[in-house]
């Protein structure tokens, strides 16, 4: 290799690997930014130079947002613990219903099953801004406002998670039914003792994708759910910022933190499925 | 189609209707099993699309009797009152010239990089961009709302002590803008990489190698082959961002709050129908404003994939 080569070489990776890091610093920068601000005392919030970590750290700001009582008491706990329950119920529901319809259109061959298979997909064009205005008439007539329902019955069952669930069905072999039948098997037992247990990787995924949408979520309840003590952690941090100068920057960056840090650590630990479950998506879209 | 009249010339009406309704009795538990679907879809989904539809055509504001109104919720989105609905509309025609090239430009280059596994830590990387990805926007909105503070945020410190002026990130009309699609970027690059990783592993590693060996150089391996064979996944990517653009919620109220910005400037369509409906109590003009809202998304959809797909690539 010549000189002026090699040089081209390593050139050409210092331009690769900048990029990548200024990328991931810009990626990072936010999340460093939030956990810094969070414990840092009043005055160091808008210091210059930018301290990025506080000598004087403490927990003033989490004292605060835990004894915060204009959400009804329990503070950020109760939003917390509001914002699991109904991402755990959406998604324990919705990962059995997408299972059963998946396996319904996996394993049988039935009138109709194209018809039916082509409408669902067609569903998941429909854009929320149609839906929204009607769906909340309907859901005050039920007397569903204020409650979690309406943030956990309508998606239950959804095209995406049956598509899916088809998807991941249809790779079991036939034998294993035949055999579950021939055995006495009802065809809900057969779903529910042999192909439910089987399918752990695939409803992995999709319970961490509902999981992580129903956590994040802020379009409904910010329709549906009106007394703060019902509030979950997007909404506490929307009625957090006050007018200019107003704005309590290191107790909402407090209750961001405990609103990613939970999420930030299923990723970590499920990485491999979450991705897995974004590229089904793309595939899908193809 | 051809095989269903055969059969129907054949066999007798009455026999067919059998063997259906036998087929139907057979896979009745498949029925049952999807049946959840269809039961919330037409509660949840299929009863508000046409309710709306009957809604559009009358003025209500949720407690007094409906009035019908005919055309009049229509008439006046084209008329001259309705300008900060169509000032929502050119906002997401604007916002999407602005971040989707780029993001979709990154994108393939991210991808095309941690694809080659050539890199060092590549996982490391492609944790890092991904990550926003699983974080609410909620949060990440409020996050760059402060960092982008006119006086006291952590980029215009940084910019000052650079030496250079600081910048009215959230207090000027383009400025506002170009914020939004910081974070949208940030929140969503992850994303889009995944699509294009998903594509490029669509492509056979023989194809890119064999070119190498005619003595073709990377750049030349990228846009004569790797490029028109990720149109899919281009195309897919693309789409999806039409429909983020006009539909951006939580990412507007988290960054410039409900007001959209100075002058509406970051104000998104959906968050426009929102207030109408659940601040301004005009159920029947949001109705109203959904449908043509998605008349216009569908018509953009339907250009781009047409144009978008292209007739280039010859299969």
């Amino acid at each position: 290799m010549t000189l002026t080569s090699r040089m081209r070489v390593l050139g050409s990776k210092v331009i690769l690997y900048g990029l990548l890091t200024l990328l991931s610093a810009f990626m990072i920068l936010p999340f460093v930014w939030m956990l810094s601000t969070s414990f840092k005392p009043q005055e160091e919030i808008f210091a210059r130079p930018p301290i990025f970590i506080s000598r004087n750290m403490n927990l003033d700001g989490y004292r605060y947002i835990i004894g915060y009582d204009e959400i009804g008491k329990g503070g950020v706990l109760r939003a917390l613990w509001n914002t699991f329950l109904v991402a755990f119920s959406f998604t324990t529901l919705s990962v059995f219903l997408c299972a059963l319809g998946g396996y319904g259109f996996a394993k049988y061959r039935f009138p109709g099953r194209n018809v039916l298979f082509a409408f669902l997909l067609g569903t998941l064009v429909i854009p929320p801004a149609i839906t929204m205005v009607p769906t909340y008439i309907l859901v005050l007539k039920l007397g569903w406002i204020d409650t979690y329902w309406p943030l956990i019955i309508p998606g239950a069952a959804n095209a995406f998670g049956i598509f899916y669930m088809r998807q991941y069905i249809s790779t079991i072999e036939d034998e294993l039914l035949d055999a579950a039948r021939i055995d006495g098997c009802s065809e809900f037992s057969t779903f529910w003792r042999v192909i439910f247990p089987i399918c752990g990787p695939g409803l992995t995924t999709l319970g961490l994708l509902f999981f992580m949408g129903s956590w994040n979520a802020y379009l409904y309840p910010s329709i549906y759910l009106k007394t703060p003590a019902k509030w979950t952690l997007p909404l506490m941090q929307t009625l957090m910022t006050g007018p200019p100068g107003f704005t309590f920057y290191r107790e909402l960056m407090g209750v961001a933190v405990i609103s990613v840090v939970p999420l930030l650590i299923l990723f970590l630990a499920f990485q491999r499925q979450f991705t897995e479950g974004i590229t089904a998506g793309a595939l899908q879209g193809q | 189609m051809t095989t269903q009249e055969v059969t129907a010339d054949i066999a007798p009406a009455g026999s067919r209707r059998r063997v259906l309704w036998q087929e139907i009795v057979r896979n009745r538990w498949a029925y049952v099993f999807i049946s959840p679907f269809y039961v919330l879809f037409a509660i949840f989904g299929l009863f508000p699309i046409l309710f709306s539809i009957y809604l559009s055509f009358q003025r209500w504001n949720g407690y007094e009797p409906m009035e019908f109104v005919a055309l009049d919720n229509y008439a006046f989105l084209f008329g001259v009152g309705a300008k900060a609905f169509w000032q929502s509309i050119q906002n997401g025609i604007i916002l999407f010239f602005l971040y989707v090239p780029i993001q979709t430009l990154m994108a393939i280059v991210v991808a095309v990089i941690l694809n080659s596994r050539r890199v060092r830590f590549f996982r490391g990387y492609r944790t890092m961009i991904y990550a926003p990805r699983v974080t609410s926007m909620v949060a990440a909105g409020m996050t760059f709302r402060f960092m982008l503070n006119a006086k006291g945020g952590l980029v215009n410190v940084a910019l000052g002590m650079l030496g250079l002026p600081a910048v009215p990130w959230l207090e000027h009309v383009w400025w506002a803008k170009v914020s939004l699609c910081l974070l949208v970027i940030w929140g969503w690059l992850g994303q889009n990489m995944i699509y294009m990783l998903a594509g490029l592993q669509t492509i056979p590693y023989e194809l890119t190698e064999a070119a190498r060996v005619d003595g073709a150089n990377s750049f030349q391996a990228f846009f004569y082959i790797i490029l028109p064979l990720l149109r899919p996944a281009i195309v897919f990517a693309v789409l999806l961002s039409i429909i983020g653009s006009f539909g951006l919620f939580p990412e507007v109220q988290a960054l410039t709050s409900g007001t959209a910005g100075p002058m509406r400037s970051t104000l998104t369509t959906l968050i426009h129908v929102y207030n109408v409906a659940f601040n301004n109590y005009r159920f029947g003009r949001a109705a109203a404003m959904g449908y043509v809202y998605f008349a216009i998304v569908f018509v953009l959809s339907l250009l781009q994939f047409k144009y978008g797909s292209g007739r280039q690539v010859q299969r």
